[in-house]
């Protein structure tokens, strides 16, 4: 096999990257002037874009609704141009509506939806390039927080893989395709609370700590980005609405 | 036919150029905001293991015992006594639902609207029927919040002759936090239209009645004032300036040796808030 080392034995990574480096991530909230939330994030290649409509009336079928909740929707799409071999179906796929039923259970784990009776959250995937379920909860976050929908805490993803002996955090497209367990963890930092957890692959019990604490520590590394963004945000609006 | 290309530019942002700093408090969701227990818990927080957590990404406000973080951009929150702008989005057995961007749809019941030739009387099962000749599916109102129900609804009302269907004009969405809260909403301009600023954010732009010569010759006549004022009102809300007559007003005629086409290109438009906001500080100052 034309040996592609995932990780050589000086540490590095295909990208250069150490093992528990997080890609580049850049991020930015209200992109949309229509939509009530909107964040881009790239983190690496992978380019999210989150957009949320809510929280409104319930439109279409009102027998949906709950009296003392609101209700989430979560819809992923990714563009044909996104992956390596242009994808046919946007959406309605399946991979596509199991992406937004885990969407949704995260987010109704974060925002605090006794207070309203629905909102709609709908989440697009530009460029997949690794990670994009990560990419999606990170976008999809700082958009609902664009939106002033009210939520317990942040919620911040990242993926990990192991490799080696070595547990690997943020895993991009090679490293996701060369076949190796995956973890994608959703996290609430403030808390150490876990919103979702999702791992497709087989794993020795006694490597998943190490996983998991990689993908946390990941994640953590995550919310301090995600948090520095929002806060410029927020201080920028501030300034600019005067006192 | 003649084409304009932009390039991407990083722009600095206007925070900087302005040389100020903020004093307020600011918060994200999961940061304490303080961990006495004597505080009570307002809009924006929640209480999580004996500490007071932010729940929106805004300022905290403190009101005597009372904290609350007021969030950069929500919906419409409907208080007694505002003027709103909405849209008729259902006719109902004997209420209208109004869509006024916020959490719930507004109701405006049959009974809260005046009849026709001022008549004071019960609403029968014919005015019921006839209800869709009033109001259709469509049509945008201006109307006051009568009262607002337990769940976040608001009940609206339309009795007063300044209130009711609008005619022709322009609408503009913006986000009710930009809408400065004032005596009077409904603004004639002395550059021929006049404006109503609904507290929810929804800003409709007329021309000014007198100046209507026919029906349709008053529009046209003042397309380009009604086009110009919309371009100044999205140019301020962009640059997150509270929106009101004289800020309105002093932003129209900063705009007035451009062409209203170029109002909403990035340059000209800080130039001209800029301007706005320098005569706006004069003026108080």
């Amino acid at each position: 096999m034309a040996g592609l080392e995932l990780l050589s034995d000086q540490g590095y990574r295909v990208d250069g990257r150490r093992a528990g480096e997080l890609r580049k991530i850049q991020a930015r909230m209200g992109v949309f002037a229509q939509a009530d939330g909107s964040a881009y994030i790239e983190q690496g290649n992978t380019k999210a874009l989150a957009v949320v409509y809510g929280p409104h009336e319930i439109r279409g079928s009102r027998a949906r609704a709950l009296p003392d909740r609101a209700l989430v929707n979560c819809q992923y799409s990714s563009a044909t141009f996104s992956t390596g071999e242009r994808k046919r179906r946007p959406h309605g796929d399946r991979k596509s509506c199991e992406m937004g039923l885990q969407l949704r259970q995260t987010f109704e784990a974060a925002i605090l939806t006794q207070l309203h009776p629905r909102s709609q959250i709908d989440i697009y995937v530009l460029q997949a390039d690794g990670g994009t379920y990560a990419a999606c909860v990170n976008a999809a976050t700082l958009a609902v927080l664009d939106a002033g929908i009210p939520m317990r805490d942040f919620v911040c993803a990242c993926s990990a893989g192991f490799v080696d002996g070595t547990a690997l955090a943020d895993l991009s497209h090679v490293e996701e395709a060369a076949g190796g367990p995956q973890l994608a963890l959703a996290l609430l930092p403030a808390s150490g609370q876990i919103a979702l957890l999702e791992m497709d692959a087989r794993l020795h019990e006694d490597h998943l700590e190490r996983v998991l604490e990689a993908a946390a520590q990941a994640a953590r590394d995550v919310h301090t980005l995600l948090d520095r963004v929002v806060r410029q945000h927020v201080r920028e609006a501030s300034i600019l609405l005067g006192d | 036919m003649a084409m304009e290309m932009r390039l991407p530019v990083a722009r600095k942002p206007l925070s900087e150029r302005l040389g100020r700093d903020t004093k307020k408090h600011l918060v994200v969701p999961g940061d304490t905001i303080t961990t006495d227990t004597g505080f009570m818990r307002g809009h924006g927080t929640y209480m999580g293991e004996e500490k007071l957590i932010a729940s929106v990404a805004g300022s905290v406000e403190r009101v005597n015992k009372l904290i609350c973080v007021k969030a950069l951009k929500t919906r419409y929150i409907g208080e007694v006594g505002d003027i709103v702008v909405g849209r008729i989005t259902e006719v109902q057995q004997k209420r209208w639902k109004v869509e006024t961007n916020s959490r719930l749809d507004s109701v405006l019941l049959l009974s809260s609207m005046n009849l026709p030739g001022g008549e004071l009387r019960r609403r029968s099962a014919e005015d019921e029927l006839a209800m869709r000749g009033f109001l259709q599916e469509g049509d945008l109102i201006s109307a006051e919040v009568q009262a607002v129900f337990s769940d976040g609804a608001v009940s609206l009302h339309t009795r007063s002759l300044k209130y009711g269907k609008l005619g022709q004009g322009v609408l503009v969405q913006v986000s009710p936090s930009l809408v400065k809260r004032q005596k009077t909403h409904f603004h004639d301009l002395p550059c021929g239209a006049s404006v109503i600023l609904g507290n929810n954010g929804f800003i409709w732009i007329y021309p000014t009645p007198e100046h209507k010569e026919e029906e349709a010759g008053g529009f046209i006549a003042n397309l380009e004032v009604i086009s110009r004022l919309r371009n100044c009102i999205i140019s301020l809300v962009t640059q997150r300036m509270m929106l009101y007559d004289t800020s309105i007003l002093y932003c129209y005629e900063a705009s007035l040796p451009h062409q209203i086409k170029d109002i909403l290109k990035p340059e000209i438009m800080e130039e001209i808030v800029m301007e706005t906001r320098q005569r706006l500080l004069e003026q108080e100052g």
